[in-house]
């Protein structure tokens, strides 16, 4: 089957033809990284709360058994990667920014990879009620392996409540250098298309698309053979153009069906429901093979990396231990970026695990092109970039201006961080590093804001209950008073003998 | 191994303030050789007082407010206000007028705002109103173009730079015989005496659409503005809404009558026209700044000049024109914010 062609697609502001880097990694087929000496297993590596071990130190844990259970609305499971023994559970360092610390579960392999049991015959997905297969994604510890790291089964249990129109999967990795999709396309399409397929059955919907850009030919025929092979006529292919960042969320769905998610809204709230194709492959595992997500496609390339390419490697592997499998580091490495060039986190260590959400090891020289900051000459070729059209030259001037309200006006909370206006700005402005620190400062004020607000209630109703109980008592000494008034000087010297005689008994 | 603490994104920009002000005195280089050609070395002389006077004026602020000047000159920022303030003297000007121009738009325009990026109104427009006001004999010196019928006696390089460096013409010479209306005065001043526009037309200084010599200048600006166009140094709407804003009215009235208007071909290729569209009104500090901010910015500058050379009492009117429309930028970044993605559109509810 020839590609699908490039067809009726919605209209995207803005955006960037950026260089993609990506033939060094694609060059080859993934690799399976073996298993580690040691497994380093984040117990937050999802968006909700951390999830709460269930294993202690010293204990022996099979690969796939369960280690630490979700706590709260938005949590997810983890599972060991692999056979071996726990032996801490501690601060590590994390792919968080500049590698910060968080706790994790440390497990000592002992190289037999040995599995948990599993259900020898898989169940027909298909013949259980909807419900049903939500709850059992729910227990695989899937997150949206796009980056976004929400939890799967909650995203799926949102959107069933929704009216839903399309499923859309999302295999535009428009970032530079990242190609762990466009691999998994090449040679798991049977997987995406089968996780595809369950999506569409749990969420009861006969309309889904597999969206994948133009530049991406061979993962385009992969997914295209699988497709014609399967004959699902519920799931169609369609090309988009490469232009950063039209794999965002809410920007594909606007490719894709031309409607506009609502600012702080869902694409839920237009009848979408997005997922990475990365994603659903880990479902179709789950469902099918009842392997949970324990390994993960992740490119590793950079002009700091020996030999680029995409492996199969195990969550919780080191980015030491990675790099060491692939050739080591060239002397050009300076950056170690968690995730894409435009998107990514630096962290300072390589001692940082592969979590569900690392889809990017990027190791990079410094870019010695990078002038000093000038003053903003409103060009404006930061809002003709812009895939949400914002005004980033005005965001700017009342960041500095520290201007909440015409910020907020301006849509700052509206940003959605993808980096393209620093790269058209000819005063060198670091514009998305300045937004990240506006949004922060005002959530945190918010927060403060909304601490002092309950503060302020807990102090007035205290008052209250004080001024309450203060009254009560005057009223009541008031009708004692009365009382005693109403009965006379008699009754009063008659009760006060009565507590004399009381007292000369005692 | 330790890696180093940077932000995302990690990828570094192209484009730098030097590299587009450059540009833009590049694009200006065939207009700037006409205007040799025609009106002799006169810009020369100007360019470099006005230069010296920018540049330096803007060293000496930065010493003033503590800061390197050499980081800020060579932003070329400065030397781009003295090549406009330059494009819009007569070629004979005597030293201190430019260096008033120069220093008034560098040192209160510029400077007193806050610098490069925080000026209000365009600096070159400011510094050529206040000699324009100051000096109004010395602005009305026009010479006519050099070209062979015309009948005039031009002034020799070094008569020039005397000229300049003295206000005083050689003794053979007077002020009549060198000097000429430009052709917008000529236009202006003929069709409020009852003359029609074809005897106007006689007159050697108009050429086949525009005032002669002109035409050649304004030709070599237009492809510098679409060399810069091209480069995406300045986009397309600010020079758009001036031709709209200018060109639609003079058409307008040419059709109604014919005799007693000047068309808009005239317009378009005398005075400072595309000068002001493609490089003065683009300065992109002083503008509105979304697209469509821009061309109505763009517009109400066109239709500023319109109003200024059709019932103002001067010729030309770009000057003032760009100064009242910087006064209006705010209002219009404002009113023509564009839509957000996922806001709830004009009249739609959520």
């Amino acid at each position: 089957m020839s590609a699908a062609p490039t067809y009726d697609l919605g209209k995207l502001h803005g955006g960037l033809r950026l260089q993609a880097n990506k033939s060094a990694s694609t060059a080859q087929a993934i690799r399976k990284v073996p298993v580690p000496a040691q497994l380093v297993l984040p117990i937050a590596q999802h968006v909700g709360d951390p999830a709460q071990p269930v294993v202690g130190i010293g204990e022996r844990v099979l690969k796939g058994q369960l280690i630490a259970e979700p706590d709260g609305a938005l949590g997810a499971p983890v599972h060991a990667s692999s056979s071996g023994k726990i032996v801490a559970i501690e601060p590590w360092p994390v792919s968080r920014r500049y590698g910060e610390n968080a706790p994790c579960i440390v497990i000592e392999c002992d190289g037999e990879d040995r599995h948990i049991e599993r259900a020898e015959i898989p169940p027909a997905y298909d013949t259980l009620p909807p419900d049903v297969v939500l709850t059992q994604i729910l227990q695989g510890g899937i997150v949206g392996l796009g980056g976004a790291v929400f939890p799967t089964a909650q995203k799926l249990m949102q959107a069933v409540t929704c009216e839903l129109k399309y499923l859309i999967l999302n295999g535009v990795e428009c970032e530079p250098y990242i190609s762990c999709d466009d691999a998994l396309m090449r040679e798991y399409a049977r997987e995406i298309v089968g996780g595809a397929q369950i999506l569409l059955h749990a969420l009861e919907l006969d309309s889904g698309y597999i969206v994948v850009e133009s530049d991406k030919p061979e993962a385009i025929h992969a997914i295209a053979d699988v497709l014609a092979e399967v004959s699902d006529d519920r799931l169609v292919l369609k090309q988009v153009p490469s232009i950063y960042p039209s794999g965002g969320e809410d920007q594909l769905v606007q490719l894709v069906t031309n409607l506009e998610v609502p600012s702080g809204g869902l694409p839920t709230d237009v009848g979408c429901l997005v997922q990475n194709v990365g994603t659903t492959a880990a479902i179709y595992d789950w469902i099918i093979n009842h392997e949970p997500l324990i390994a993960r496609v992740t490119t590793i390339t950079g002009d700091g990396i020996a030999q680029p390419m995409n492996l199969d490697v195990r969550i919780g592997t080191t980015v030491a231990d990675v790099v060491n499998f692939v050739g080591g580091y060239t002397d050009r490495a300076e950056q170690l970026i968690i995730g894409g060039p435009m998107t990514g986190k630096t962290v300072t260590t390589d001692r940082v695990p592969i979590v569900k959400a690392t889809n990017c090891i990027l190791v990079l020289s410094q870019d010695p092109a990078l002038g000093p900051e000038m003053p903003c000459i409103r060009c404006g070729n930061c809002a003709a970039v812009c895939p949400v059209q914002l005004l980033p030259q005005q965001l700017f001037w009342y960041a500095c201006a520290d201007e909440e309200a015409k910020i907020r006006s301006y849509g700052l909370t509206d940003c959605i961080e993808c980096g393209c206006c620093d790269l058209v700005c000819p005063s060198h402005i670091p514009l998305t590093f300045d937004f990240r620190m506006a949004k922060a400062r005002y959530r945190e004020m918010a927060d403060e804001k909304a601490r002092a607000e309950r503060a302020r209630l807990r102090f007035e109703a205290r008052n209250e209950r004080l001024e309450k109980q203060q009254k009560a008592r005057d009223d009541e000494l008031s009708r004692q008073k009365e009382t005693a008034r109403q009965a006379g000087p008699e009754a009063i010297a008659a009760i006060l003998k009565r507590k004399q005689q009381a007292k000369d008994e005692d | 191994m330790e890696f180093v603490r940077r932000e995302a994104p990690y990828i570094a920009p192209k484009a730098n303030v030097s590299s587009m002000m450059l540009q833009v005195l590049v694009a200006l280089i065939p207009a700037a050789l006409a205007h040799v050609w025609y009106f002799g070395p006169g810009f020369l002389c100007n360019l470099i007082i006005a230069a010296i006077f920018c540049v330096g004026g803007e060293a000496l602020v930065m010493r003033l407010r503590g800061r390197p000047p050499l980081a800020t000159i060579s932003d070329y920022s400065a030397l781009v206000t003295a090549v406009l303030l330059t494009f819009a003297l007569p070629s004979l000007t005597p030293w201190w007028v430019t260096a008033t121009g120069s220093l008034f738009a560098i040192v209160i325009a510029k400077h007193m705002y806050g610098g490069l990026g925080f000026n209000v109104f365009n600096p070159a427009m400011v510094g050529y109103i206040v000699v324009l006001i100051a000096f109004p004999m010395d602005l009305n010196l026009w010479v006519a173009p050099h070209m062979g019928d015309i009948d005039y006696q031009y002034l020799t390089l070094l008569q020039t730079i005397a000229y300049t460096l003295t206000g005083a013409l050689p003794e053979t010479l007077t002020f009549d015989a060198i000097s000429r209306a430009t052709p917008l005065d000529a236009m202006q001043a003929g069709l409020r005496t009852m003359h029609t526009f074809s005897e106007i037309w006689a007159n050697p200084i108009m050429g086949n659409f525009g005032g002669r010599g002109w035409e050649w200048i304004g030709n070599l600006t237009l492809a510098g503005g679409i060399w810069l166009l091209i480069k995406k140094i300045i986009r397309w709407h600010i020079p758009v809404g001036v031709f709209a804003g200018l060109l639609i009215p003079m058409t307008v009235m040419y059709a109604i009558d014919s005799s007693a208007n000047a068309g808009p071909g005239f317009h378009l290729f005398s005075g400072a026209t595309i000068l002001c569209a493609f490089f003065i009104a683009t300065d992109p500090v002083s503008a509105a700044t979304s697209p469509k901010g821009r061309l109505v910015y763009g517009a109400g500058i066109g239709f500023l000049i319109f109003s200024i050379r059709q019932w103002g009492s001067y010729a030309d009117g770009v000057a003032f024109a760009v100064v009242l429309m910087n006064m209006a930028t705010p209002a219009i970044d404002y009113v023509t914010r564009p839509h957000i993605v996922g806001h709830p559109r004009r009249g739609q509810r959520q």
